[in-house]
């Protein structure tokens, strides 16, 4: 008998069943397919004005920087004015998102913009955000062709563009929108749920700030919620 | 407030019966100036320590007699959240399945309270009138705090004592490293976290020890004495009835005739 | 893993009179006061809990089928699935994918199923090089220890060890290079491990969560290395046991806000990652090859008995992070991959009680455990349910039966447990009233060791009781 069979059969010995039992079944087929909701925390479910503001407050709870930017084509100044200001060097690595490529990026002359995966030498990142949740600040990132995962974790900055309307409130709201986008029970290789920069308490329980994955997050939320 | 007619069966626990009966008297008289009718039927112990060291078959035997001397009262009141505890959270565990005993310890276990509890949950007292002079700490018996859910009962009782000051003990939800065989059977972890305790109380300043668990107080006692420090431990009920002058935990009697 | 949980009071006691460790272990476990706070913040925490408890119970119930629709969505995805009843054909597994690629080094994410299966070992028996790339378990693994705890693996090291340990390891480094504080010790470790990261041939992690609606691996870190060691390689191999499989993306959602706030008590963890078969055909990274190795190891036989329940367990160590024994001792004293309370629980599962025996016995029952497990676990109750397997096997220690046998004859018999006792203390109050306690005992020295043991009053209550009202 092959191990996968000897695991169900020990299984369903244990747990008395033979698994052709139709109420069983039927349990399991309707919780897959409508996969019910369990409670969502009240913060989790504020109208989009709160829920910008908690966003923004989860996210410097958990040591990140956020942004607020009115005109999506104010975006690489605001890129180049945080580099400027933390003293990194003016060049980037983007993937090859439509919403980034759109972006004016020729306005910031001095900005050296890059776009593909990373191979770990590039000191920041831009990605954009497919989502994110207000309830605990964090930042969904999905991969794809234009998207690489690597731009996520490589190097030491990681700037997040997010469309302000994508905020949710919970992560429910987001799990919906990745079925509408991807389809029921499929998924993209990769989702990211990033809640502030790499960190370890490893030694002596003391907080450090990027470990493996970048040291510095910063959002910038484009536009209006709604 | 008194309720008289109420007849309250003490169940005094093993450690009160042999090391410390003062507390057993302590809690009649509470329950008596409260308006109780107490008797102390003949009795041994409520079977805890089988049970914790596997023995079910003991644990059960013990149970059953302890359910069968105590269910003619109106309510059990037991000065341990320990042996309260085993009564009122592991009875109907023990008999789980059990369709002659489980309704019958279930039954049991609703009307069996510790002793703080009993006074101010179901008697509705919110004052005893009584005198300690001093500064008082207080550290809460696991059993007590997690199965009996005693916290804010004896604080609100010792608050109303004139005279008494109380201290709170930080980290007073922690263990004290007694749990019964365990400090024997472990003793040099045991005495890691009864150590801790100790330091604990006597950083409080705190001229005295008070709980509502005999084996908590011993173990907190036996350690105080044995690092050299001068904190006076007492069962809460001593304190409360008002009977607090004889010697407190491990100390000496002034000279004079046996009891 | 070598088990040494049958020594545990050896380990125990020399744990206690290791200085080093008690000066890490003294500081106390930030955790807990992070835990409570993180609770305090969140109205619906203790809800969530019930939800959470009820997911993993749900999803036991019915775990055959779950496991089903799991396996059909990640073929569909195009991942592969292995099973293992053992923990050997887990490793034969393994070690079979890295050989298909020729792997010479094989990056780890912190999974405990590695742990439980001595991966590490049998990979380099087998000529491949694993390296943890988590910081707490590189630590470890260059000292070659296990885990001292599930989620801070290095807790019990300071770090002028950790800095004598890079310098023996890490012979690149020039002696004037400064290693004295966390940070440049972080600063090293990641500079040493990111080239580990992206030289590996094969990258391990286990799963926090496996998702049957989607075929979908979860693993939760906050350093980000799991989610490299599951991005550069070619293959990415998931490592997990059976109970991790949970029905939806909308469960996960529960579970996961009662995680961290569990673990380290931060809201969300910083990395939770959803992978979901190998790299697309246009993506422009990810590993080309995803497979999920899916070990029994003795869980399978534990549904539907008396020890289920503990298969709810997420792993966040909020238990151990409560209990008094494990603040005293460490985790490495368990002698086991898997310390505290859950592990006193686990750990007699997978390897017998007769092994393992002491750990169910190293507690005094307080309950702190069960009053933080986000998925309300009753360890006590379990640890106990051991303890009577023990007692049934006749495993318990003679004098502890012994001991239990005569206490139990007397104290059936009330009439005579009242003469023996009314004797007895009565004794001890001869010879004890003027000290008031005693400093020694016979028959009591594991008390009177450590501590004074106090004289009864005299007579018993019951004995005066009785002159009292007759």
């Amino acid at each position: 008998m092959s191990a996968r069979d000897l695991i169900f059969g020990s299984i369903r010995r244990s747990l008395g069943v033979s698994g052709k039992e139709a109420p069983r079944r039927k349990t399991v087929g309707d919780r897959l397919a409508q996969h019910p909701a369990g409670l969502v925390p009240a913060r989790g479910q504020l109208a989009a004005k709160e829920r910008l503001a908690l966003f923004r407050t989860m996210v410097e709870a958990a040591s990140g920087s956020i942004d607020e930017i009115a005109d999506v084509a104010d975006v690489p100044s605001a890129i180049a004015a945080f580099l400027r200001a933390h003293n990194l060097p003016m060049a980037v690595r983007r993937g090859g998102d439509p919403r980034l490529a759109a972006l004016p990026w020729e306005r910031e002359r001095t900005l050296e913009v890059s776009v593909g995966r990373s191979d770990g030498k590039d000191v920041v990142a831009v990605s954009h955000a497919f989502g994110a949740v207000a309830e605990s600040g964090t930042l969904m990132l999905v991969s794809g062709p234009d998207n690489p995962t690597t731009l996520n974790f490589l190097p030491d900055t990681h700037v997040v563009v997010l469309d302000a309307k994508d905020v949710a409130g919970d992560y429910e709201t987001l799990w919906q929108r990745l079925r509408e986008k991807f389809g029921d029970r499929l998924m993209p290789r990769t989702v990211n749920l990033i809640t502030g920069p790499s960190r370890s308490a490893d030694i002596e329980q003391t907080l450090i700030l990027g470990a493996h994955g970048p040291r510095r997050l910063h959002v910038m939320v484009v536009g209006k919620s709604e | 407030m008194a309720q008289p007619g109420k007849r309250v069966g003490l169940l005094v626990t093993c450690l009160v019966d042999l090391i410390r009966p003062a507390v057993g008297f302590a809690a009649v008289k509470l329950l008596e100036d409260a308006g109780c009718t107490v008797e102390a039927p003949r009795q041994s112990c409520c079977g805890q320590p089988a049970f914790n060291s596997g023995d079910r078959a003991s644990a059960r035997a013990l149970a059953e007699q302890v359910i069968a001397t105590f269910e003619c009262y109106d309510y059990v009141v037991v000065p341990s959240g320990s042996c309260g505890g085993q009564v009122r959270v592991h009875y109907p565990e023990l008999f789980h399945g059990d369709p002659n005993w489980h309704p019958r310890a279930a039954r049991f276990a609703a009307k069996t309270y510790e002793l703080t509890s009993f006074l101010t949950d179901v008697l509705g007292i919110n004052k005893i009138n009584a005198r300690y002079a001093g500064t008082a700490t207080y550290h809460d018996s696991c059993s007590s705090l997690r199965e009996m859910g005693v916290r804010a009962q004896p604080r609100r009782l010792l608050a109303g004592i004139e005279g008494l000051t109380l201290a709170e003990l930080p980290d007073a939800d922690v263990c004290c490293g007694f749990g019964g065989t365990f400090c024997v059977k472990y003793p040099d972890i045991s005495n890691a976290i009864v150590s801790k305790k100790a330091e604990a109380v006597a950083a409080t300043g705190a001229g005295t020890l008070l709980a509502g668990d005999l084996g908590c107080l011993m173990n907190i006692a036996g350690k105080l004495q044995r690092l050299g420090r001068r904190v006076t431990v007492r069962h809460v009920a001593e304190v409360l009835a008002g009977m607090a002058d004889g010697p407190a935990i491990g100390e000496p009697e002034p000279k004079r005739a046996a009891p | 893993m070598t088990l040494t949980s049958p020594q545990f009071k050896d380990n125990a006691r020399a744990a206690l009179a290791d200085a080093q460790l008690q000066r890490a272990l003294s500081k106390g476990l930030g955790f807990v006061e992070r835990r409570r706070l993180a609770a305090e913040r969140l109205p619906e925490f203790e809800a969530l809990r019930d939800g959470a408890r009820d997911i993993k119970n749900h999803t036991l119930a019915h775990l055959d089928l779950y496991l089903e629709a799991y396996e059909a969505r990640v073929i569909a995805a195009g991942g592969q699935l292995h099973f293992a009843v053992t923990a050997e054909e887990a490793r034969a597994i393994v070690v079979d994918i890295c050989r298909k690629v020729c792997a010479k080094t094989v990056t780890k994410g912190k999974t405990m199923i590695a742990e439980e299966i001595g991966l590490n070992d049998f990979l380099e028996q087998n000529g491949i090089q694993p390296v943890e790339t988590d910081l707490g378990e590189y630590l470890i693994q260059i000292r070659h220890e296990m885990p001292s705890h599930i989620i801070a693996p290095a807790i019990h090291l300071n770090k002028d060890q950790v800095e004598a340990d890079f310098r023996r390891v890490h012979s690149h480094l020039p002696k004037d290079r400064n290693l004295a504080e966390p940070q440049t010790l972080l600063t090293e470790a990641r500079g040493v491990l990111r080239e580990r990261f992206l030289s590996a041939d094969v990258g391990i992690t286990g799963a926090n969560f496996l998702v049957a609606e989607t075929g979908t691996s979860i693993i939760v870190t906050n350093e980000g290395n799991g989610d490299l060691t599951q991005t550069l390689p070619k293959i990415h191999i998931v490592l997990a046991t059976i109970e991790k499989l949970v029905p939806t993306l909308e469960d996960v959602s529960t579970l996961l806000r009662v995680l961290a706030r569990s673990a380290t008590g931060q809201d969300m963890s910083v990395y939770t990652t959803l992978s979901t078969g190998p790299r697309r055909p246009d993506d422009p990274d990810g590993p080309s090859e995803y497979h999920v190795v899916i070990l029994d190891n003795g869980r399978s036989s534990m549904l539907g008995g008396g020890f289920a329940e503990m298969l709810r367990c997420i792993r966040c160590g909020a238990c151990m992070n409560y209990c008094p024994v494990f603040n005293a001792i460490g985790g490495h004293a368990y002698g086991s991959v898997y310390p505290g309370p859950m592990g006193a629980v686990l750990t007699p599962a997978l390897v017998g009680i007769d092994k393992a025996g002491h750990l169910p016995n190293a507690s005094m029952f307080c309950g702190r455990c069960e009053e933080v497990c986000p998925v309300r676990i009753p360890l006590p109750r379990m640890m106990r349910a051991w303890r009577e397997r023990e007692f049934e096997r006749h495993l318990s220690p003679a004098t502890v039966r012994s001991g239990l046998k005569f206490w139990s004859f007397f104290a059936k018999r009330p009439a005579l447990y009242g003469l023996v006792t009314a004797l007895a203390s009565r004794l001890l109050w001869l010879f004890g009233r003027s000290a008031g306690r005693f400093r020694r005992l016979p028959f009591a020295g594991g008390w009177t060791r450590h501590r004074d043991f106090p004289a009864p009053q005299g007579a018993t209550f019951q004995a005066q009781w009785r002159r009292r009202r007759n």
